[in-house]
């Protein structure tokens, strides 16, 4: 009854129990955070925009990214990987969502940030809908716990008109 | 040999009882943990409801090891989100991010483009060739939640077999040989 084997099996499982019953709280209490986190996008310039020979438009920007995302931060918090995306709607397309600059957080230190920027990734429609276009330049954050369960939010900032012409 | 001889003993001096309860005991846990394996993939809607993370292209969001809990809802795929997908011609499933999305007004249809956090370019390379976009039945599930570390095991076992088979023996052996 009280072998060797019995004692180490019993106190594996009590470790085990103990460390899965700390993951979750540590999970939990993530919910407790209340993040009030601020965002400003500035599209600066449209460097060019154009119509690619495929017939798809394709636009290229360079923006001020400037956040506080220090609240977001919690004591479970691995990493914030954060970016701008520009969202809006085209006759054939009810949501087009293209990412134009990420950057990852790691530290609460670093979550306050203000970032000169061209496009990181090609903003190219599918089709040619872009000229005169109101885009939704968005701010996400996904946090990426040191356990348990990840969150997402986002921030809509004030909407930017593409020009009417190629440029 | 004192121990090699009292096993064998106790082995030969095993009745049938005994051994029927150690089978049934043995098939419960088996198939209790199938039990809990189809539960999940009922409760999440995803064929696997947890992956493993085989490659760093995620760093240093998720390493080597670290388990990721799948979920697939009937919520639209969106920009950030990170998914588990299936590109045809590749036997093993990628988890990256999505960064474009592109979703058709009267179908419904998604097109959505990845990428690993710590890769430099977009998955288009990793893509079946002259494949653009991905759509949604390439995709598995989104990642929910995450633990760190735990899928070593099953990674230490796919690469080095014989600790799975010294592992199973020795359970094996301890079952057959427990008293109770």
């Amino acid at each position: 009854m009280h072998s060797f084997g019995y004692r180490v099996n019993a106190l594996v499982t009590f470790a085990v129990t103990i460390l899965a019953m700390l993951c979750a709280m540590a999970s939990l209490s993530d919910n407790l955070n209340v993040p009030s986190p601020t965002a400003e996008v500035e599209v600066l310039n449209i460097n060019w925009f154009q119509r690619q020979p495929n017939g798809n438009d394709e636009v290229s920007l360079t923006m001020n990214i400037s956040a506080n995302l220090q609240t977001v931060f919690t004591w479970n918090t691995k990493q914030v990987f954060v970016f701008v995306a520009a969202e809006y709607e085209t006759p054939q397309n009810s949501l087009n969502q293209v990412s134009l600059w990420d950057g990852i957080i790691l530290s609460k230190d670093s979550a306050t940030f203000s970032i000169h920027t061209t496009n990181k990734y090609r903003f190219i429609d599918q089709g040619s809908n872009l000229r005169g276009k109101d885009v939704n330049l968005t701010l996400h954050w996904h946090v990426m716990p040191k356990t348990g369960k990840m969150f997402a939010d986002r921030i809509v900032m004030a909407g930017y008109r593409l020009p009417e012409e190629y440029r | 040999m004192g121990w090699v001889s009292e096993s064998l003993d106790s082995i030969r001096s095993l009745q049938i009882r005994h051994v029927l309860t150690q089978v049934v005991s043995l098939g419960m846990i088996v198939t209790s943990a199938l039990i809990i394996w189809k539960g999940l993939m009922c409760v999440t809607g995803s064929e696997s409801p947890v992956v493993v993370v085989l490659s760093g292209s995620m760093e240093p969001g998720f390493k080597r090891g670290d388990i990721l809990f799948l979920h697939m809802s009937k919520a639209p795929i969106r920009a950030g989100e990170i998914v588990v997908f299936n590109v045809d011609g590749r036997e093993i499933p990628i988890v990256h991010r999505v960064i474009k999305v592109h979703e058709r007004k009267d179908t419904k249809e998604v097109d959505v483009l990845t990428k690993g956090d710590n890769n430099f370019g977009d998955d288009r390379l990793l893509y079946a060739h002259g494949q653009l976009w991905l759509q949604q039945h390439h995709i598995m599930g989104r990642a929910v939640g995450f633990l760190p570390y735990v899928g070593w095991v099953t990674i230490i076992m796919t690469e080095k077999p014989f600790i799975k088979y010294i592992l199973i023996g020795a359970l094996g052996l301890l079952v057959i040989t427990s008293k109770e």
